[in-house]
C-alpha cells in the first residue's frame, strides 16, 4: 500500500473513532463508573496514539498520549471523573480532529503546537498523588481481550467499499429495473407460460436486488446522531440549561446522499430545541417540571419514507411572539395576523427573520435557520412540519424519502406525449365529471378551480409546454401539486398509472429547460420526460417567480407592500361590499336626515359654509331599483373634494378601512363599477368614481371647468388599474386617454394632443423603454415627458434610461406631483427642458 | 501510404448535398432511425431523445444545425452517435458513408463562400477525387443551448443563432 493510502485509511478510521468517542465520553459523564465504557474510550485513544506515532505525527501523538494517560488514571480509579476532566478530554478530541483535518487537507500536521492544551493536560495528569502506580491494572486488562475479540469478529464480517462503486451498482440496478419493466410489459402480450414464469421470477429477483443494493448505500441515521450528544451538552452548557438527549431508532437506515443532506438541518433543529425550546432549570421547576429538559430524537420507517421526530418538553412555541415578530419583519400585516390559524402562525417560524429567542446568543436567535432547514429538506423531496403545545413542548417532524435514485412517478399525457410527475409533489387527483363537480372558472383571465371552498390556481400543461392539448372546456383531469409552500392544479389530458422511475439527467443541450427534472425510460422502451413541478408552476405564473435558491423573501415582501392599497369598504343598496381607494376620499360624514334639503332636483346639505351636493349611490348603481328613497337616519356620506368643489355620495353603511394587496381582479361592465376584486377574503366591487360623478355632477369633469388639468395618456395593460389611475387623475382635474399596449399608445399619441405619458414599466410588448424609444423617433412626440409606473419600489431601480420620472403605481400623491411638474415644464419652456433632457442623455 | 501522423480516419455522412467527415475516434456508433421522444420548448435543433440501450441520448438534427431546409417527408434520418465528455449525443444525418483514410496533403481551409452557419462548424475540406469532404468540428456542432430558437415558439427557418461577436 502506498503511504498516501495508509494515511487515508488512518484518517477514515480515526474520524469514525472520534465520532464514537464524543458519544462515549458524554455517556461516561453520566455513568462515570462504567468500566467497560471507560475501557472502550481508552482503547480508542490508544489506537489513535499508536497509529500517529507510527506515521510520524508528533503533535498528534503528544496530545493523544496525554489524553491516554489521563484516561489510564481514570480507569485505574486513581481519580474520579469530574466535569472539568470531561471538558479537557473533549477539548483534546477537538484538537485531534482539527489536526486530522489539516493532515487531510495538506498532508502535514500544521504549525499549531497546542502548547497550552498540552500544558493543561500535563498539569491535570500530575494532580493525583504522584508515584502511585495503578494498583488495579489487572482486572481492567482482563476485560480487554474479550472485548477485542468481539470487535475484530465484527471487523472481519464487514469490508470497506468505495462509495463510487456503490453508486455504480445503484445505477446498474436502476437500469435493470427499467429493463425489467420493459420485459414485463412485453411478456403480458405473450402466451408462453414458461416465459411468463421466467419474467415473473426476474421481476421478483430484480425487486429484491434493488432493495438490497439500496441497503448497501444505507447508513443508520445514528451516523449523524452520534455527534448530537456532544452538541446538546455544549449547547446546554452555553445556555446554562440542563438538557438530556434521548434517541430512539438510531439504526433506521437512510440513503447515504440523504444522510449527508439532512445532517445540517438536523443539527440545527436539535440546537434550536436546546436553545429556544427548553427552559432554564428555574423556569422548569416553577412550571412544575423536572429541572432537566429532554430532547427526544425518534426515527422510523413509515410507508416508504423515513420519519424523524425532534421533540422537546420545553415551553412550546411562543405564538404571540412569533406573530409579533412576523409583523415587525413585514411578513404579514397586522390585521392579517389575527386571522391566521394556529398552524399557519406556527408555520411562520419557517420564514426567514422570525426568531423567538429574546436574546441573540452565540448559538441562535438571529432568525436565520429554520427557513434554511425547510429548503434543504424540500430539496431532497422531504417535508418538515411542526406541532407545539404551550407549556408542553414542540415536535418537529421530517418526512424524508428513502432514496433519491429510484422514485415513484405518476404517468400523465398531454398533447399526445407522456410525462412523469414525481409522486412526492403529488397531493391529489381531481376528475371533473359533468356539471356536478364544478369546473374551471376564470378570475380576471386566470383559471382557478374551486376545491373544497378555496380557489386553486390552475395550469394547463399543454399551454405551459406549447403543445396541442384538449381544449380548455374539455378539461377533466386535474393533478393537484405541491411546490414549496404553494399548491396548484395541473390540467392534463389523461392520467395513466404510477411507475418506478430512475431519474436520468438531460444532456447539456437541454439543461437550460428547467421545466424538466430529467427523463426516464418507460416500460415500452420509449423515453419520457419528468416534469419539474416547481418550474412548471413558475413558468405558468401560477406561482410567484421566486429565485430558485436562497428565496428572495425580502423582495417579495416589498413588492407586496408596494401593491398595497388603503381602501374604504362600505355597503349601499344591494351591493354588500363596495370599495373605493381611500386616497380619493376627503372625509366621512354623518348628517341627520333633517339636514338634507332639495335644490335643483338634488339632495344638498349645508356643509362647512357651503353647499354640498349629495348623491345616493344606489340611485346611480341601481336606477331601476324602487327603493331609492333616503331611509336612514343619520345618513352616511362619503365626501370627495377637489379644491373648492365637493361631492357627497350617500351610502348605507361604512364597513371598514383595509390596507391590502388587491388580488384577482375582474373587470365589470356594470355602470358605475370598475370591477371586482378580493379584499379581505371577500369579493368586493370597486366603485368607478368618475362615472358616479359624471352622472351626478357633470360640470365637475368639464374640461374648461377643470382648468389646470393636463391631458394625460395612461398606458397600462390592466384595465382595472387603468380605471383606478383614471379615477385618480380625473379627480385631480386631468383629462385621461387610455391605452393598453405600445401600439395603442402610439395611436393615441398620434391622434390626440397629449401632455404627459404615464406608462407601466411592463407595458406590452417590450416595456415602457421601448415606447420611449419609439416616441423619440417621431419629432412631434419626442419631447412629451414620460412617467414610468413601477409596480414596486424595487422595480424603480430597474427603470430604463431616458425617462423623465418613475413612480410607484399606487403612490397617488407622488404621481400627481410628478405630472403637475412635468406638465408645467412643458407649458413653460417645453423646448428648453426637452433639449436639456436630451443633452443629459447623450 | 504516408506515415501515420498525417493520416486521419474519418467516418463520413451526407446531409442534403453535403458530404461530411468526422474524426472516427469521436464516433461511438451508427444506428438506423430510432424512435424519438420530442422535448417541448427545446431548441428546434434538438429533435428529441432516444433510448440507446438504457441510456438517454439527445438527438440533434444536422439539417437544422446547418440551416438546411427540413428533410422531406418519408425520409428517415440515421443516427451518428458521437462521444462527448458528458456522454453520447446523436447527430441525425441523411445517409451514412464509409470510413475514409485521408492524407493531410489534400486538406485545405474551408472556403469563404460557405453559409455562415456551416462555416462555423467546419474545420476544413479534403479534396477527394470526385467530391469534397467537409470536416466537421464535433464539439462546435454540439454547442447548442437554450438560446437556440425554441421549437414551439419560433419558426424553424434558422438553425444557427446569429453570432454577436464581430
Amino acid at each position: 500500500m502506498q503511504e498516501d493510502d495508509v494515511i487515508r485509511e488512518f484518517l477514515i478510521e480515526s474520524s469514525e473513532n472520534l465520532n464514537r468517542l464524543d458519544q462515549e465520553i458524554v455517556e461516561l459523564e453520566q455513568r462515570p463508573h462504567d468500566k467497560e465504557l471507560l475501557a472502550s474510550v481508552f482503547r480508542t485513544i490508544h489506537t489513535i496514539k499508536g497509529t500517529c506515532g507510527f506515521l510520524g505525527f508528533p503533535t498528534l501523538e503528544k496530545i493523544a498520549h496525554q489524553a491516554e494517560s489521563l484516561l489510564s488514571q481514570l480507569r485505574a480509579g486513581e481519580r474520579p471523573l469530574s466535569a472539568q476532566l470531561v471538558a479537557l478530554i473533549l477539548e483534546c478530541l477537538d484538537a485531534v480532529r482539527k489536526i486530522l483535518g489539516t493532515i487531510e487537507a495538506t498532508g502535514k500536521e500544521g504549525r499549531d503546537d497546542y502548547l497550552q492544551l498540552l500544558h493543561q493536560l500535563e498539569s491535570a495528569a500530575r494532580m493525583p498523588s504522584a508515584g502511585t502506580v495503578a494498583p488495579e491494572e489487572a482486572p481492567a486488562a482482563d476485560s480487554l481481550p474479550a472485548e477485542h475479540e468481539k470487535t475484530s469478529a465484527a471487523a472481519e464480517s464487514a469490508i470497506r467499499v468505495d462509495v463510487g462503486l456503490l453508486d455504480k451498482l445503484m445505477n446498474l440496478v436502476g437500469e435493470l429495473v427499467l429493463a425489467r419493466n420493459q420485459v414485463l410489459q412485453f411478456t403480458t402480450q405473450q402466451e408462453d407460460a414458461a416465459l411468463n414464469a421466467t419474467s415473473q421470477r426476474l421481476n421478483l429477483i430484480t425487486s429484491e436486488l434493488q432493495e438490497n443494493v439500496m441497503k448497501t448505500r444505507m447508513q443508520p441515521i445514528g451516523v449523524v446522531w452520534n455527534k448530537l450528544p456532544r452538541l446538546v451538552r455544549d449547547t446546554a452548557q452555553a445556555c446554562g440549561k440542563q438538557v438530556r438527549l434521548e434517541m430512539d431508532g438510531a439504526d433506521t437506515g437512510l440513503d447515504k446522499t440523504i444522510i449527508e443532506a439532512i445532517k445540517d438541518p438536523l443539527t440545527h433543529m436539535v440546537r434550536n430545541c436546546c436553545d429556544h425550546g427548553i427552559e432554564t432549570a428555574e423556569e422548569r421547576i416553577q412550571a412544575g417540571k423536572p429541572p432537566h429538559g429532554t430532547v427526544t430524537l425518534r426515527a422510523y420507517h413509515e410507508g416508504g419514507q423515513v420519519i424523524i421526530e425532534i421533540a422537546d418538553d420545553g415551553s412550546g412555541v411562543d405564538l404571540p411572539r412569533v406573530k409579533q415578530k412576523a409583523v415587525e419583519k413585514g411578513l404579514v400585516r397586522p390585521e392579517q395576523v389575527e386571522q391566521l390559524s394556529e398552524q399557519e402562525a406556527l408555520d411562520l417560524i419557517f420564514q426567514g427573520g422570525v426568531s423567538t429567542a429574546r436574546t441573540i446568543t452565540k448559538v441562535s436567535g438571529r432568525g436565520v435557520g429554520l427557513d434554511v432547514v425547510r429548503s434543504n429538506v424540500e430539496r431532497i423531496g422531504g417535508v418538515v412540519d411542526v406541532a407545539s403545545t404551550a407549556g408542553q413542548g414542540t415536535v418537529f417532524r421530517l418526512k424524508i424519502p428513502l432514496t433519491l435514485a429510484i422514485i415513484p412517478g405518476l404517468v400523465v399525457t398531454s398533447g399526445g406525449e407522456r410525462f412523469l410527475i414525481p409522486q412526492a409533489s403529488l397531493l391529489e387527483l381531481i376528475r371533473i365529471e359533468g356539471d356536478s363537480a364544478g369546473k374551471i372558472e376564470r378570475v380576471h383571465g386566470t383559471p382557478v378551480y374551486r376545491r373544497r371552498g378555496s380557489l386553486l390556481p390552475v395550469v394547463f400543461l399543454s399551454q405551459v409546454l406549447g403543445l396541442e392539448g384538449k381544449s380548455e372546456d374539455d378539461a377533466t383531469n386535474i393533478v393537484v401539486l405541491q411546490a414549496e409552500e404553494h399548491q396548484f392544479g395541473l390540467v392534463v389530458d389523461s392520467i395513466k398509472d404510477t411507475q418506478e422511475i430512475v431519474v436520468k439527467p438531460l444532456g447539456k443541450q437541454l439543461k437550460g429547460l428547467q421545466v424538466y427534472a430529467g427523463a426516464t425510460i418507460m416500460g415500452d422502451g420509449d423515453v419520457a420526460l419528468i416534469l419539474d413541478v416547481l418550474s412548471v408552476g413558475q413558468r405558468s405564473g401560477a406561482l410567484q417567480n421566486r429565485q430558485a435558491q436562497g428565496r428572495a423573501d425580502s423582495q417579495v415582501v416589498t413588492a407586496q407592500i408596494a401593491d398595497h392599497q388603503r381602501m374604504l369598504l362600505f355597503q349601499a343598496g344591494s351591493f354588500a361590499r363596495l370599495a373605493v381607494p381611500l386616497s380619493l376620499v376627503a372625509r366621512l360624514e354623518e348628517f341627520p336626515q333633517s339636514m338634507l334639503e332639495q335644490a335643483g332636483g338634488r339632495h344638498v346639505v349645508q356643509y362647512r359654509g357651503g353647499i354640498l351636493t349629495v348623491v345616493s349611490l344606489s340611485s346611480v348603481l341601481e336606477p331601476d331599483s324602487p327603493n331609492t328613497a333616503v331611509t336612514r337616519d343619520p345618513v352616511v356620506v362619503i365626501v370627495f373634494t377637489d379644491g373648492a368643489r365637493s361631492l357627497g355620495i350617500m351610502v348605507d353603511q361604512i364597513l371598514d378601512i383595509v390596507e391590502e394587496a388587491v388580488a384577482a381582479r375582474q373587470a365589470s361592465k356594470r355602470h358605475g363599477l370598475l370591477g371586482s376584486a378580493v379584499v379581505g377574503g371577500h369579493v368586493t366591487d370597486f366603485l368607478d368614481v368618475r362615472t358616479i360623478i359624471e352622472s351626478a355632477a357633470a360640470e365637475w369633469l368639464d374640461p374648461d371647468h377643470a382648468g389646470k388639468g393636463a391631458s394625460v395618456l395612461v398606458a397600462e395593460p390592466s384595465s382595472f388599474l387603468r380605471g383606478l389611475l383614471r379615477g385618480e387623475l380625473e379627480m385631480a382635474g386631468h383629462r385621461v386617454t387610455e391605452a393598453a399596449t405600445q401600439d395603442e399608445a402610439m395611436d393615441r399619441l398620434e391622434h390626440r394632443e397629449i401632455r404627459v405619458v404615464l406608462a407601466d414599466m411592463d407595458l406590452p410588448p417590450l416595456g415602457c423603454g421601448s415606447l420611449r424609444e419609439t416616441m423619440r423617433k417621431q419629432p412631434n412626440l419626442a419631447r412629451i415627458p414620460m412617467v414610468a409606473l413601477a409596480s414596486s419600489a424595487e422595480q424603480i431601480r430597474e427603470r430604463p434610461e431616458g425617462l423623465e420620472d418613475c413612480q410607484v403605481k399606487l403612490d397617488r400623491k407622488a404621481m400627481l406631483a410628478s405630472i403637475d411638474r412635468l406638465a408645467q415644464a412643458v407649458n413653460g419652456a417645453a423646448s428648453e427642458v426637452a433639449a436639456a433632457i436630451e443633452e443629459s442623455q447623450s | 501510404m504516408s506515415n501515420a501522423e498525417t493520416v486521419t480516419q474519418y467516418a463520413t455522412f451526407v446531409v442534403d448535398e453535403l458530404f461530411f467527415g468526422i474524426d472516427v475516434l469521436r464516433v461511438q456508433e451508427v444506428l438506423r432511425y430510432q424512435k424519438m421522444t420530442r422535448v417541448p420548448l427545446s431548441p428546434a435543433v434538438a429533435e428529441g431523445l432516444i433510448n440507446l440501450r438504457g441510456q438517454i441520448v439527445t438527438a440533434l438534427d444536422m439539417r437544422s444545425r446547418l440551416g438546411i431546409p427540413v428533410r422531406g417527408p418519408g425520409r428517415l434520418p440515421m443516427n451518428l452517435v458521437v462521444r462527448t465528455e458528458e456522454g453520447p449525443v446523436s447527430l441525425l444525418v441523411d445517409e451514412i458513408g464509409d470510413v475514409l483514410q485521408l492524407d493531410q496533403s489534400t486538406f485545405e481551409q474551408a472556403p469563404e463562400n460557405l453559409t455562415p452557419a456551416a462555416r462555423e462548424l467546419i474545420r476544413g475540406v479534403y479534396k477527394l477525387k470526385d467530391r469534397l469532404l467537409l470536416v466537421l468540428d464535433p464539439d462546435k456542432t454540439l454547442e447548442v443551448d437554450e438560446f437556440f430558437e425554441s421549437r414551439t415558439q419560433g419558426s424553424r427557418q434558422k438553425g444557427v443563432l446569429p453570432k454577436w461577436q464581430d
